[in-house]
């Protein structure tokens, strides 16, 4: 769409990592696009599949001409069929294909619950790890231009919530491409979500294959204040949000999850024996949610460490809609983080 | 009376009687299970193939190791006749480690790696769109190899059937698509759950070609298969074949059929199931491809083999407690 992309121009500043840095640098969309195009040129067992992934647009150019280079016999486009198709993905990784199945929207998944939840994630513990399902399944999440509540979901909470998947959810360039070369190298079924609205951002991006290991969260900006543990987007949220504090003296600590099964949660304790305050942006509703799961992991293992009680910056338990000023009124962002903070600071 | 119709073209005796011992074998496993089902010991709901022999073996008589099958949670018979380990088969039925699962699967979940059966999901109508995958997958690699989907009547009220039908069509796949109607899902009777169009019409919705079969006669079976995967081996792509079977049991465990509420008034009449062993039996009996005792021999070998399996079963470590979070990844 678009309007999307237009509103993402006018609304999302430009993130840059590295900036001020001469370096080689990609934006999310083309670390992504470079990621598949070199596990696509070392293994032939790699296989890209998905609704558009051969179109002019190139799922937002994270798979541009890739068709073009690979043919259609590696990269090509699926029928509206998502449960006969990532069926088909497990059913060609079982024979020994390593598919990499790409879903615009997380929203679509919901047509192949069955084979996600009830197949691939169970093939290696059923069968005693004989055979295994080296599957990843890439989605974006969606939001804005009144997008509405079935185009904007975050729907990683239930994955995460299922035994034998892996969930990936990596905020910048340099990431995308680390953790999207992890994931095709992995033996098990991988989620992987990414978000619109990071597409355009850039980082340093090494010209060479290199893995983003799984269950390593990174501390984006040092602090001794307060700890904001980011998902996704919200991880640049956050970042915006540690300067605004920074001006008003509040050092915040932003650490990125990166992936959220395996979870790093060393990382996260650590910092809090420091800071002793926790926010949780989430890219998710806030109950039930992979925010709530840190929060019982911090009650259980950094109770000590708590001097407020934690909080979680997340979506309202609500559908999205479609409205821009309901919209806006739907996402959280800086001036709730920042707001948060200071809650957690006072007092 | 034999029911089954002299084939013209002779087939090899070593092939009749290949078929008779997977047969044969079949049938005795799960009445095996069914006697000893009550002792407790295997922990696990079964579905038993008994009445529904035939297919599974008048296909896989056709595949080579190599060749993929995928099944059920009704998948003894397709475990077996593709040449399935027995004994680890019924230690999984046992829930021991020595299982072909290792205990984690459970009767509805068995593999045999070996002859390219990559498990089996109890969700009916799960397992289609993984054949499809595999016969891709052979495709994509220029293997010469193809895969079988065996599912049920239920199966085909699935949209993922038609999902995989269309794109198995498309992409002209070797894959072979065997419905075993049996004409009830639980105590569901199929004219309660479907449109009375015959399954195979769906097949040939997607231009596949695709017959009815007598599911229960193995000369049939055995004739039609080796039609469907010729075609399929030939590249042309995918077959459909609606077998029409009884099943004798219940949808789990045992039960005379003649004594359950569910069935249609006109099937509880004597005579109504057929046998497809006692069937074949006579088959070969009438064209003297065995002699009797030969044949009495062969059935004493394969129930002592099945016996062995059982106690092998019992006999063998369960898996340890502390082995409970292995295998969640590979």
């Amino acid at each position: 769409m678009p309007w999307t992309k237009l509103q993402i121009e006018r609304e999302e500043p430009a993130f840059d990592e590295n900036e001020g840095q001469n370096v080689r640098k990609l934006s999310y969309g083309e670390a992504l696009r470079e990621a598949l195009d070199q596990a696509l040129e070392r293994d032939p067992r790699v296989y890209a599949m998905g609704q558009g992934v051969d179109d002019p647009g190139g799922m937002f150019g994270s798979t541009l001409d890739l068709h073009k280079k690979y043919g259609s016999g590696r990269v090509f486009d699926t029928p509206l069929s998502e449960e006969a198709m990532i069926g088909m993905a497990i059913g060609s990784a079982m024979a020994g294909l390593r598919p990499v199945s790409i879903h615009n929207r997380p929203d679509f998944l919901m047509m192949a619950m069955d084979q996600i939840v009830n197949e691939a994630a169970k093939w290696s513990y059923m069968f005693a790890g004989q055979v295994p399902i080296p599957l990843v399944i890439r989605a974006c999440i969606g939001r804005g231009w009144g997008s509405a509540s079935q185009h904007s979901q975050a729907l990683q909470g239930l994955f995460v919530h299922v035994p034998g998947l892996k969930v990936v959810m990596p905020s910048t360039a340099y990431d995308a491409k680390g953790l999207l070369i992890s994931s095709i190298a992995d033996n098990n079924p991988v989620m992987f979500f990414e978000q619109r609205w990071l597409y355009k951002h850039k980082s340093y991006v090494p010209e060479h294959v290199y893995a983003v290991p799984f269950g390593e969260a990174v501390v984006k900006r040092p602090g001794k204040d307060v700890t904001i543990l980011g998902v996704s987007h919200m991880v640049i949220e956050a970042l915006r949000a540690a300067d605004e504090l920074a001006a008003k003296g509040i050092q915040a600590e932003v650490i990125d999850a990166r992936t959220l099964i395996p979870f790093d949660e060393q990382t996260l304790l650590s910092s809090l024996a420091k800071t002793g305050r926790l926010i949780v942006a989430d890219l998710a509703w806030k109950t039930g949610g992979f925010a709530a799961e840190v929060l019982a992991k911090v009650a259980e293992k950094g109770f000590d460490s708590l001097k407020k009680p934690p909080v979680r910056v997340a979506f309202p338990d609500i559908p999205t809609p479609a409205s821009f000023v309901l919209e806006e009124a739907f996402y959280p962002g800086v001036p709730d983080i920042v707001r948060a903070v200071e809650g957690l600071m006072n007092g | 009376m034999c029911r089954i119709k002299i084939m013209n073209n002779p087939i090899s005796r070593e092939i009749l009687l290949d078929m008779y011992r997977r047969l044969y074998l079949i049938r005795q496993v799960e009445l095996a299970i069914e006697e000893r089902y009550h002792e407790d010991e295997m922990k696990t709901p079964v579905h038993l193939a008994l009445g529904q022999e035939a297919v599974a073996v008048g296909v896989c008589i056709h595949l080579a190791r190599e060749d993929y099958v995928f099944s059920n949670h009704r998948s003894h018979a397709h475990y077996l006749a593709k040449g399935g380990d027995l004994k680890a088969m019924m230690a999984e039925l046992y829930c021991k480690e020595t299982g072909c699962s290792h205990g984690r699967g459970g009767s509805m979940h068995l593999i045999d790696v070996s002859v390219s059966h990559l498990g089996s999901s109890s969700i009916v109508g799960g397992s289609i769109p993984h054949a499809v995958g595999a016969a891709f997958a052979a495709q994509y690699k220029s293997e010469d190899r193809l895969a079988v989907s065996f599912f049920g009547d239920a199966a085909s009220e699935q949209g993922v059937f038609y999902e995989s039908m269309a794109w198995a069509k498309m992409k002209r796949l070797p894959v072979l698509f065997v419905c075993e109607n049996n004409e009830y899902s639980v105590c569901s009777h199929i004219t309660a759950r479907q449109p009375m169009i015959p399954i195979a019409q769906r097949g040939q919705a997607f231009d596949i070609p695709s017959e009815t079969v007598d599911g229960m006669n193995l000369m049939e079976v055995y004739e039609r298969a080796q039609q469907a995967l010729n075609h399929v081996r030939s590249g042309q792509g995918p077959y459909f074949l609606e077998c029409r079977v009884q099943r004798w049991r219940r949808h789990a465990g045992s039960g005379d059929p003649m004594r359950e509420k569910y069935r249609q008034p006109d099937e509880l009449h004597e005579g109504f199931f057929r046998d497809p062993v006692k069937d074949y039996e006579g088959y070969l009996s009438s064209g003297k491809m065995i002699k009797p005792e030969d044949l009495k021999q062969m059935q004493i070998e394969i129930n002592a083999r099945i016996d062995a399996a059982f106690q092998y079963a019992k006999e063998s470590p369960l898996p340890k407690k502390e082995d409970l979070e292995k295998y969640l990844y590979s």
